[in-house]
């Protein structure tokens, strides 16, 4: 089953750490967005595999977009 | 012989000397770490060319930089077109989606009128323990703005104490924070708010300005400037005006400003003992507002599910968006997953309109 990760503060994306296919595990960085010139890391929810991410460096995300999907192992 | 008559190094004082010192001071703490440096580097050259003996910068009705200081700040025309800027550059909805976010706001205003008490009981003047009290509210063109108006004896250095204190609220805050608050408290997650739709957006800078002008007509300019400001921005069919307030205008009045509050600095003025209490007032009184913000919201969590982490009540002190974003540090230390950084912004900018307010309720009773 594939979890959402979820924008938890609008901004843009500073950067995305981790490619389509990529092991990671809970707590993980994933990706970084830019909010008042302050970089905020977004955390994988849980152990998977990304499988979809959806912006990419630049992009403008508003609250609960989905930023990347993530199958669970 | 009248050359070296006419020679500033035989006219200069040690008085004079040690405040290069602190100019030079400025300057290295501007360039190397960055401590407010779009301020900071004008005042401390300010500092230093107004204590070169005889050039008259500040020479009342000749000198060029007097020139600066008397239209741009004593005829209160500079902080009004900063606030301008700061309104265009503001964006209301982290306070609109969550109003009750303002009374944090107005709760850090209490620093500003126990060190006013405080101060007055020292021996400052009224006018003097109000303009030394508004450091607290961490704004500067608002105690600048006050300070021309009611002590300008006081300007110089309550403006470098409330530049200063705003580059050093990473640390200054931190402490604070963490005595006053539990990790449970620390870790709180805070709902999302409503949705705020571009209609409200457009509506508030105007009834806003309104309301609080009728309240305290004292507040207008600042308050005015704040709001058209806003409205230049959210109506988004000004797009130059926004951007010519927030960016090229906002630049160039800086350097106005900046020069002409290093230049009040001369040595005379500067350097007596009562400088010496305005830092520490000063710093009493960031510090008290800090605190009443945070207390504001653990009182504020009795009586509500919806529990508000009370590391935000510390944006309540102006500093934007600096106070923001050590909340947002200092939450994401006790749980990384915490995103306190748009909550914090509500009290943070409430707290820039606090101090407007505190500063307009001084003027109207010391006036």
């Amino acid at each position: 089953m594939a979890t959402e990760v979820l924008v938890p503060l609008a901004g843009n994306i500073w950067v995305v750490l981790v490619n389509v296919g990529d092991e990671v595990e809970e707590d993980d960085e994933l990706l970084v967005i830019e909010a008042l010139k302050m970089e905020n890391p977004v955390y994988a929810p849980c152990d998977g595999t990304v499988s979809e991410i959806r912006v990419k460096k630049g992009d403008v995300v508003e609250d609960d977009d989905v930023l990347m999907l993530i199958e669970e192992s | 012989m009248v050359f070296f008559e006419n020679m500033g190094l035989l006219a200069l004082t040690p008085g004079m000397v040690f405040m290069w010192v602190i100019g030079f001071v400025l300057i290295y703490l501007a360039i190397t770490r960055q401590y407010e440096p779009l301020l900071l580097l004008p005042i401390g050259f300010g500092i230093i060319i107004t204590n070169l003996p005889l050039s008259f910068l500040m020479e009342p009705g000749e000198g060029l930089i007097w020139r600066f200081y008397h239209y741009g700040i004593e005829w209160e025309i500079i902080p009004p077109l900063i606030f301008l800027g700061l309104g265009a550059l503001t964006d209301f909805s982290a306070l609109l989606s969550q109003p009750r976010l303002i009374f944090l706001g107005a709760a850090a205003q209490v620093g500003v009128y126990v060190t006013f008490f405080i101060a007055y009981a020292m021996g400052f003047s009224l006018e003097e323990a109000a303009t030394i009290g508004i450091i607290g509210g961490a704004d500067g063109p608002t105690t600048i703005y006050l300070a021309a108006r009611l002590a300008p004896q006081l300007l110089g250095a309550c403006a470098v104490a409330a530049y200063s204190y705003m580059a050093l609220v990473p640390i200054i805050m931190p402490p604070i924070m963490k005595l006053l608050t539990t990790d449970t408290e620390r870790k709180i997650r805070m709902k999302k708010g409503r949705k705020v739709t571009a209609r409200e957006k457009v509506f508030f800078p105007l009834i806003a300005a309104m309301v609080i002008i009728l309240l305290v007509p004292a507040s207008a300019p600042l308050i005015a400037m704040f709001m058209m400001g806003n409205l230049f921005r959210e109506s988004k069919v000004v797009e130059r005006l926004n951007d010519t307030a927030q960016n090229s205008l906002m630049n160039i009045v800086t350097i106005f400003l900046g020069v002409s509050i290093g230049a009040t600095m001369n040595a005379e003025v500067f350097l007596r003992k009562e400088v010496i209490f305005i830092f520490f007032l000063g710093l009493f009184a960031f510090m008290i507002s800090t605190a009443s913000g945070i207390l504001l919201a653990k009182f504020m969590n009795l009586f509500t599910s919806n529990k508000i982490n009370p590391l935000v009540g510390a944006a309540g002190v102006s500093a934007v968006p600096m106070a923001a974003r050590v909340v947002q540090k200092v939450g994401a230390a006790a749980d990384k997953r915490n995103y306190l950084l748009m909550f914090a912004m509500g009290p943070n900018i409430a707290g820039v309109i606090g101090t407007v307010i505190a500063a307009g309720i001084f003027i109207s009773i010391l006036k």
